[in-house]
């Protein structure tokens, strides 16, 4: 039996769908606008791409979502978290939730404790755990809060006294309230690793709704599928780790649109330039995958130690204005209004989608023959900007100096000229407007390790391998499939002062989905 | 002049970039600052000849792995304890808190300390700069000791060294620190005001600050920011290239590394710096453009955001900055202390600029 797949990706103006076959064939897409009742719309686009396809066939459905990036954003449907902090006297000098904006804080601050307990990084305690201490912050949550972070010092290199104080915690308040412990979410560094489980732990209630509401609405339709949500690196959660950790979903739809360019161009190494209306993003394909930032990135205005795609975006899109003599070209753009406001629409407005029709590298609009009315100097300058500008931001992203295609995407794609110093060649693929729910239909299995090794006690192989094999067997368990899980990254950063030279090693194994009737 | 939290921004970029590509993260001691300049308000940063000659200043700094800190935080009481051992050695009460080292996060941290303490701050240093090992300080080279250097942990336990000379010093703190767990809060170098008119490195506090307030207006795109900011700095841009390949490894407790550069206009001209915690040798054709204790730091092309080595990476569009270090570090003595042969290089100190 032909095995299909549905992506779904709801974004902040459009709703896409897709479905896959096994053999990666897109039978069915469609695309309609985010309705402000998120469901409303993702029923629809599940109604319209299902139609004529035997539901019985459809085994896994994988969803992304900006809603829980919303949420944060809008401080809306946010749950009161209790904060619970482990390791003084370590730990003290920095409160929860500094630097957090005022609203947020207002939004989902519960009981805060600082208490004794956590490890140093050799896996040695700095103090047993207070456990006295835990109840008594469990009992002053009671009533206060819906849900509860807890962070020890060091829980990436020995989680057990974050693990038991949330033992302590649902023994006390009851197992069905959430309880985010750091080290299920995020890597070293105390006050990111905190504030992320915090974030966690506030997205308790918008986790449940995204997937209780999945997962009525596939009832509804008789479908049995797998429900799983991207998350920001392009892998996959299933629906239960995602209601565990709804923070890990809110960077996906970038990442999905460069894993839907990916799959589409076939390129596993490539500029992917997104050109919009208003703004062009444009970021790198390595081996499959974004590459990720260097700095740490900001959600809702706190900081986390999360790794986003690495995009540089400008103001240039369809919509952009041109004003002449002297030629600025914007950064202001026409946007959404593109098909009133510009020439070529019947406005009378001058945007660069007025200059692509005049230069032939665009064919459209309601009254296409306005563009011959624009100067020819005018068009050649405007468009010689553009691939300048255009050239230099491909240039920017690319690593290295040798020669990369470049896949364009987005409404305003046009944009782009056929021919770019330093690129081998522009691809244009078909169905670039569900590159999203395509990133999502496609997306596989991961599972990562992020840990301190002294190599000197074994060796650096060793403790290499050891690694990988961790990083392979969590994958595994994520539902890839073991022949074919492979490792995508391996980062050493070397520590200084310590003795044994030690490093942070961060390894990630990625693989695809194995048919769950298969893996159970 | 007060450090409030409009200042800290600024101050934060001006200490990155005298970090040299060291000096830590400066995020969590910009949170420590905001949070103390709120619990505390305003710190008073007074010049050292403000204050009485005879009177005890308290230097202060973090010392230890980075990534500890990161982890970890502190507790918040080590600095009250440890110059709170200083001052019962000397028998007398401190007049102000004194930074050692005003690069990357030992800029605010002491800043920190003076708010809560309720001491000012003194707008002075010994390095204007980071530096890697403790005895290289203006101090050094003046003849003052380190010791008694006193190192606190989190927990609350106290060192305290007597050494003989300020490289075994050194040594014993790196031993300690990595007991204490990877890092501790330091106090060294106890000096009079009088001493530190004398011997510091004076004003450096404001200069950090006004570096920062240049590198802002960069980052704001204010016309002409980029000649103002090279102009108070006495700063050449070295290299504008393409970050093409970084190594970094620990060896025996230290960080060393090297990155190189494509130039952005002329592919066939590379930049390679070597690292050893902060940035100390930029060469182009094996030929040594700058060098310690000059200082070499990166700043972004496009966004003007300075960049210390964690921040690395393929790809990046960096300006490679050369900025002259004090003056008091240009002279043969200082070259025998930190310049490149104490770093195992077989090279000249090359004066950035030339020599005044």
């Amino acid at each position: 039996m032909n095995r299909l797949r549905i992506g779904i990706d709801v974004g902040g103006t459009n709703t896409d769908a897709v479905v896959v076959d096994e053999s990666g064939r897109i039978l069915a897409s469609c695309k309609s606008p985010t309705t402000p009742n998120v469901q409303e719309g993702m029923e629809r686009v599940l109604d319209d791409v299902t139609r004529g396809i035997d539901s019985a066939k459809i085994v896994r459905i994988m969803l992304g979502t900006s809603q829980t990036l919303n949420a944060v954003i809008r401080r809306q449907d946010l749950a009161q978290v209790g904060i619970l902090r482990i390791g003084a006297p370590a730990a003290m000098a920095i409160s929860p939730l500094a630097g957090w904006p005022a609203d947020l804080v207002a939004a989902v601050r519960g009981p805060v404790d600082i208490i004794r307990g956590g490890h140093e990084y050799d896996g040695s305690e700095i103090n047993p755990l207070d456990e006295a201490a835990v109840r008594d912050f469990a009992m002053s949550c009671q009533g206060m809060v819906e849900a509860i972070a807890v962070t020890a010092v060091a829980s990436p290199v020995m989680p057990a006294h974050e693990e038991r104080a949330a033992a302590i915690i649902r023994e006390i308040l009851g197992p069905d309230l959430p309880v985010t412990i750091g080290s299920d979410v995020a890597g070293t560094g105390i006050i990111e690793r905190e504030n992320t489980a915090v974030l966690n732990a506030s997205l308790s209630f918008i986790a449940r709704q995204i997937v209780a509401g999945l997962a009525g609405a596939m009832a509804r339709r008789e479908l049995s599928a797998e429900i799983f949500l991207t998350q920001n690196d392009g892998t996959l959660l299933v629906a239960d780790e995602a209601l565990q950790r709804p923070i890990l979903t809110v960077g996906s739809g970038p990442t999905n649109s460069m894993r839907g360019a990916a799959y589409l161009s076939g390129l596993a190494n490539a500029v992917v330039m997104d050109v919009g209306g208003t703004s062009t993003d444009v970021g790198l394909l390595v081996d499959g995958f974004p590459r990720t930032s260097a700095h740490n990135v900001e959600v809702g205005g706190v900081r986390t130690n999360f790794r986003m795609p690495d995009l540089i975006s400008v103001g240039i899109g369809g919509g952009t204005l041109v004003r002449s003599e002297p030629l600025v070209i914007g950064p202001d753009s026409v946007g959404y209004r593109l098909t009133r406001q510009s020439l070529v629409f019947g406005g009378d407005t001058l945007t660069l989608s007025d200059l692509s029709v005049a230069s032939s590298r665009a064919k459209f609009g309601t009254n296409p023959e306005a563009a011959e009315g624009i100067p020819a100097a005018l068009v050649s300058a405007g468009m010689h900007w553009v691939d300048e500008r255009l050239r230099v931001l491909s240039d920017r992203i690319k690593s290295s100096r040798g020669e990369l295609p470049l896949i364009a995407v987005g409404g305003g794609a046009h944009l782009v000229p056929d021919s770019i110093p330093g690129i081998s060649k522009v691809i244009r693929p078909e169905y670039a407007g569900v590159a999203n729910a395509l990133g999502a239909a496609v997306a596989e299995a991961s599972g990562s390790v992020d840990r301190n090794f002294a190599y000197s006690a074994s060796s650096r192989d060793a403790c290499l391998d050891e690694a990988k094999a961790t990083a392979i067997e969590r994958a595994i368990r994520a539902g890839a499939d073991p022949q074919l899980v492979r490792i995508t990254t391996v980062n050493e950063l070397p520590m200084s002062y310590m003795p044994g030279d030690c490093a942070r090693v961060i390894v990630k194994a990625v693989g695809p989905i194995l048919d769950y009737r298969v893996r159970s | 002049m007060f450090i409030g939290h409009e200042e800290v921004d600024d101050l934060a970029l001006g200490s990155v970039v005298l970090g040299t590509g060291g000096g830590g993260d400066i995020s969590l001691s910009k949170l420590m600052l905001h949070q103390a300049i709120t619990t505390h308000g305003p710190v008073r940063v007074v010049d050292a000849g403000e204050l009485d000659p005879t009177g005890l200043l308290l230097p202060v700094a973090l010392v230890g792995a980075s990534v500890g800190f990161t982890e970890k935080l502190i507790n918040g009481g080590e600095a009250g304890r440890a110059l709170q051992a200083m001052e019962e050695h000397w028998k007398r009460k401190g007049v102000a808190v004194l930074p050692l080292e005003v690069g990357g996060v030992n800029t605010l941290y002491p800043l920190v300390v003076a708010a809560e303490l309720g001491l000012p701050c003194v707008d002075a240093d010994t390095m204007r700069r980071a530096f890697p090992k403790i005895e290289m300080t203006q101090f050094t080279l003046a003849g003052i000791t380190a010791s008694p250097l006193i190192a606190v942990d989190v927990k609350g336990n106290v060192a305290v060294f007597d050494a003989v000379d300020n490289a075994t010093a050194e040594r014993f703190i790196r031993s300690c620190v990595v007991e204490m767990g990877m890092f501790a809060v330091m106090s060294c170098y106890s000096v009079t005001a009088k001493q530190c008119v004398d011997h510091a490195i004076l004003g450096s506090m404001s200069y950090a600050l006004e570096v920062g307030r240049r590198l802002s207006a960069i980052q704001r795109g204010d016309v002409g920011a980029w000649d103002e900011f090279l102009g108070f700095a006495d700063a050449q841009i070295l290299f504008s290239g393409k970050v093409v390949d970084i190594e970094r490894r620990s060896v025996g407790g230290w960080t060393r590394g090297t990155v190189s550069l494509e130039q952005l206009d002329d592919a066939s001209r590379t930049l390679r710096v070597d690292i050893q915690n902060e940035n100390l040798i930029a060469l182009e054709d094996g030929i040594a453009l700058a060098t310690v204790p000059d200082l070499i730091s990166f700043v972004d092309v496009e966004t003007g955001t300075p960049m210390t080595t964690d921040d690395l990476a393929y790809g990046q569009r960096l300006h490679t900055i050369a900025m002259p270090a004090h003056d008091g570090w240009r002279t043969p003595a200082a070259i025998e202390l930190v310049g490149p042969r104490v770093f195992g290089y077989d090279i000249d100190y090359v004066p950035i600029g030339g020599t005044k």
